[in-house]
């Protein structure tokens, strides 16, 4: 029996494996079915990584890096090139190219990341020829692999991954003709829109999308139109674009099949499971990071992970308190909120959350058992951005979050 | 050298052919056009093994429907061909029974066992899932599910290790009688043989005009599908059909063999051959169609859609015949031909070696050894094929939990492309769609075949993933 097994050895892993040792547990070991730590920050050579946590500007590597050395400093054991398999309260199945093997532990953390959305999930008619990927895949191949996907590149989504792509694409030459956006606002940080669209000069169409894909072995054109209030095409704005290159950013979906296998509530809304403040999932079993919700700032993944690495800890000493819960509701305005649930008599509990629109000198209003406790004026809320209150008072009645225009 | 037989065509249909004309004492060789086999109508179907209650009492759809299924059971284990037999129901909203007895009575006609009428709550008994507006039901329990790949990449390796040569990325471009014999000339050069079969899908009226006049028209029609994630694959347990109309057998919903959920198709009729677009007006219609059977479904988790061309004909029969001394079409397969195949390649392997009066082979290998699945084996057994290879301990595709190892063999057993693998060991059919493992399967293709990265192709020519 060990103490205590992660799940993944991304940045959520590591940060909570430091934080569980440094809370006194020894017995850690982290799972990571990549033959290296450092998960989707080692493809992610882009810098901006750390303002939060190291107040100097990273790249993924160097982020991730700073971790693994942490995490090697103090011995921490790590199986790479292992897949988790099945997962039980207590126990985890893994297999490797040394066999398949059954971990026993006292408390899991759930670190496994997300996945993107596909293609297939869009319904966009046309072909499948070559030339269309995920914006992550296509950042693994040209970042770790260090090959080229195109030449002339249209990107659906502006979630970060594409927006990052747009620059990246750009700066090795190719010429990447537009990012569509279905939405009327971007899912990508206002950041990356500046430095990775309006400095190159590409244009972001908002209310479009994708609606044909010519081409049958190789992408040969990208038709994109403008859509209406109900997100349906409208005929004859259609522009179509030559080119080899469709890349989708069109969301991140945390991966939860062990989880579901485990028999976690899973969110509709986070599309993670739905976690108490010590984001505790059911007994022994934490998560953190993208596969609770999915992140805009690794930053935050770090700090979550750190939470969720010293619950497990106090978990494992058998000093977990709190009888009874109080529910989280998401009213007005608030997509969902992590947690979902807070342990009653709890104070300065952090709670993030995901804004449904694109809001404008709102105010975010939480109340306690129907009393407002708390009012903060916000000059901009989208949906892109995560925000992320502390709740200072005493927890001792249901929780509700809202956004008052 | 001068073949006894040449196949034209390496989808289900001419694999079949070929696995059956390899059992007889005889030099055979399979052409085809693409780089894989298993890239036209076979690849993108509903995958049902249909029981034969729907084909017209008298045709050859009727008695190769009933004779296939029957041999695909037969044939299941010894070939290793991943099926399911979750049994088909056909429902209907009609106040009463007469067409549900109409279609019982033509699967009578067509020697279809194992029928039986099922009232509403009988249907709901065993289909939670379906409409509870539902009335009728035919309950067909020899209506199974298959793998379209596997069962043509079981007849193709069956095939060869019988003798018979495949041979990708030969077009026919034209065919010449000499004599006796049958010339046919490819972009890749020319082959000999005395007789010739085409099993050539969408094309097989021009491959037909090649030899013989015109006499049949292939009308492509279309089908779409959505495929839904394995989370929602337990939905229903058996293929959900509707009451058949002039158009067809209309929009059914299935688990798949692997434990997905397939909904479609719609049926489009086509003039451009090659259009396996989809469209997005003909998806919502099939999602609309789909919910009145069964609708609980859930299309957020829609992996993937895609579409397929079924190679029909205005008379509606399959075409086999023999319309030059030697020359045999197996034309005009569209439903229920993926099901009826083996039937189909016992039938034109008889006449075959009636005419070349050829007896069968004294020891023809009856069995094939299927890629290993690591995921579907208990402790023990994975552990053992760890130990004895550890590349089936290193899992490249998460989704489907896919080895190293398979996807290794599968580019061993003649997989060059990206479709290749994905066909034979399913590595990026999940739920991400090969976002993970695109890169780790490139690389294990370059290796094994010793490309570079920048020759691996998704399927085709000029399907290059890197520029």
């Amino acid at each position: 029996m060990r103490e205590l097994v992660i799940i993944g050895g991304g940045a959520a892993g590591l940060a909570a494996a430091i934080s569980a040792y440094d809370a006194g547990i020894r017995d850690i070991v982290i799972i990571e079915r990549a033959s290296r730590l450092g998960g989707i920050l080692n493809q992610c050579i882009h810098n901006g990584f750390g303002l939060h946590t190291f107040r100097e500007e990273l790249t993924g590597p160097e982020y991730a890096a700073r971790f693994v050395k942490e995490a090697e400093k103090r011995g921490i054991e790590a199986l790479t090139g292992t897949t988790v398999i099945d997962l039980k309260p207590h126990e985890v199945t893994c297999v490797s190219p040394s066999g398949v093997s059954v971990v026993q532990a006292k408390a899991i953390i759930l670190a496994m990341g997300c996945r993107e959305r596909p293609r297939g999930a869009l319904n966009i008619p046309g072909f499948r020829p070559a030339g269309i990927f995920s914006a992550g895949t296509a950042q693994r191949l040209m970042n770790i692999d260090g090959y080229m996907v195109g030449r002339r590149v249209v990107i659906l989504g502006s979630g970060d991954i594409g927006l990052i792509m747009a620059r990246r694409l750009t700066l090795e030459g190719a010429k990447v003709l537009a990012v569509a956006e279905i939405m009327t606002y971007s899912g990508g940080l206002r950041r990356n829109i500046v430095q990775c669209l309006d400095d190159y000069g590409i244009p972001l169409l908002l209310s479009h999308t994708v609606t044909d894909i010519g081409g049958k072995a190789r992408v040969e054109s990208v038709t994109v139109a403008a859509v209406d209030e109900k997100r349906r095409p409208i005929a004859g704005t259609e522009i179509k674009y030559e080119c080899d290159t469709l890349l989708l950013s069109v969301g991140l979906l945390p991966e939860n099949e062990l989880s579901a296998k485990a028999g976690l509530e899973l969110s509709p809304f986070t599309g993670g499971p739905v976690v108490d403040d010590s984001l505790s999932a059911s007994d022994g079993i934490f998560a953190c990071g993208n596969v609770l919700h999915v992140h805009d700032l690794v930053d935050y993944v770090s700090e979550e992970a750190a939470a969720a690495g010293r619950s497990a800890a106090e978990y494992i000493r058998g000093e977990r308190d709190g009888s009874g819960y109080a529910e989280v509701t998401a009213l007005h305005g608030v997509r969902y909120t992590v947690p979902q649930r807070i342990r009653l008599g709890r104070k300065d509990v952090r709670v993030r959350f995901r804004v449904t629109d694109c809001f404008r000198s709102a105010s975010v209003v939480v109340r306690c058992g129907g009393r407002e406790i708390m009012r903060i004026k916000r000059p901009v809320m989208s949906p892109g951005e995560m925000e992320g209150i502390i709740l200072r008072n005493t927890v001792d009645g249901p929780i509700s979050v809202e956004v008052e225009e | 050298m001068i073949y006894d037989s040449i196949v034209i065509g390496g989808g289900v249909t001419g694999c079949s052919v070929a696995r059956f004309l390899s059992l007889y004492d005889m030099s055979v060789i399979l052409l085809e056009k693409e780089t894989e086999l298993c890239q036209g109508t076979s690849k993108a179907n509903s995958g049902i093994v249909h029981a034969g209650h729907d084909p017209k009492p008298g045709t050859l759809k009727a008695a190769l429907n009933v004779r296939g299924n029957r041999l695909l059971k037969e044939l299941e284990r010894p070939l290793g061909i991943d099926m399911v037999h979750n049994g088909s129901l056909v429902i209907s909203f009609d106040s009463d029974d007469s067409k549900i007895r109409e279609l019982y009575e033509r699967g009578v006609k067509n020697g279809v066992a194992d029928m039986e009428i099922l009232k509403r709550d009988e249907i709901l008994a065993l289909e939670e899932a379906v409409n509870p507006d539902v009335t009728w039901a035919l309950h067909l329990k020899s209506g199974s599910l298959v793998c379209p790949f596997s069962l043509t990449y079981a007849m193709a390796e069956n095939a060869e290790a019988n003798g018979a040569v495949l041979k990708t990325d030969h077009r026919v471009v034209s065919i010449r009688r000499e004599s006796e014999l049958y010339r046919v000339i490819t972009d890749r050069g020319d082959f000999l043989s005395r007789c010739v079969v085409n099993a050539s899908g969408i094309q097989a009226d021009v491959i037909n005009d090649m030899v013989v006049p015109h006499e049949f028209s292939i009308v492509p029609k279309r089908g779409e599908y959505v495929l839904l994630d394995r989370s929602e694959g337990t939905l229903v347990r058996s293929t959900i059909f509707r009451l058949p109309t002039e158009k067809g057998k209309g929009v059914l919903v299935t688990p798949t063999v692997h434990g997905n959920l397939l909904v479609g198709p719609d049926s489009i009729t086509l003039s451009d051959r090659e259009d396996t677009s989809t469209v997005g007006a003909g998806l919502e219609a099939v999602m609309e169609s789909a919910v009145k059977s069964v609708p609980g479904l859930n299309f957020r988790k829609i992996i993937t859609s895609f579409a397929g061309l079924r190679a029909s004909t205005p008379s509606g029969d399959f075409i086999l015949n023999e319309p030059a001394p030697g020359f045999y079409n197996a034309a005009a397969i569209d439903s229920p031909g993926l099901t009826a195949s083996p039937a189909i390649g016992e039938y034109i392997a008889h006449r075959i070696s009636e005419r070349l009066k050829t007896g069968k082979k004294l020891s023809p290998v009856l069995d094939r050894r299927p890629i290993p699945r690591p995921a579907l084996m208990d402790m023990k057994e994975r552990n053992e094929l760890i130990g004895r290879d550890d590349s089936y301990g290193r899992i490249i595709c998460r989704c489907e939990e896919i080895s190293e190892g398979e996807i290794r063999e599968a580019v061993r057993r003649g997989a060059t492309t990206l479709d290749g693998v994905k066909r034979r060991v399913r590595a990026g059919m999940g739920r991400c769609q090969g976002g993970f493992c695109t890169p780790a399967v490139m690389e294990i293709i370059a290796s094994e075949k010793g490309l570079s990265m920048k020759d691996v192709r998704k399927s085709t020519k000029g399907s290059e993933v890197l520029v």
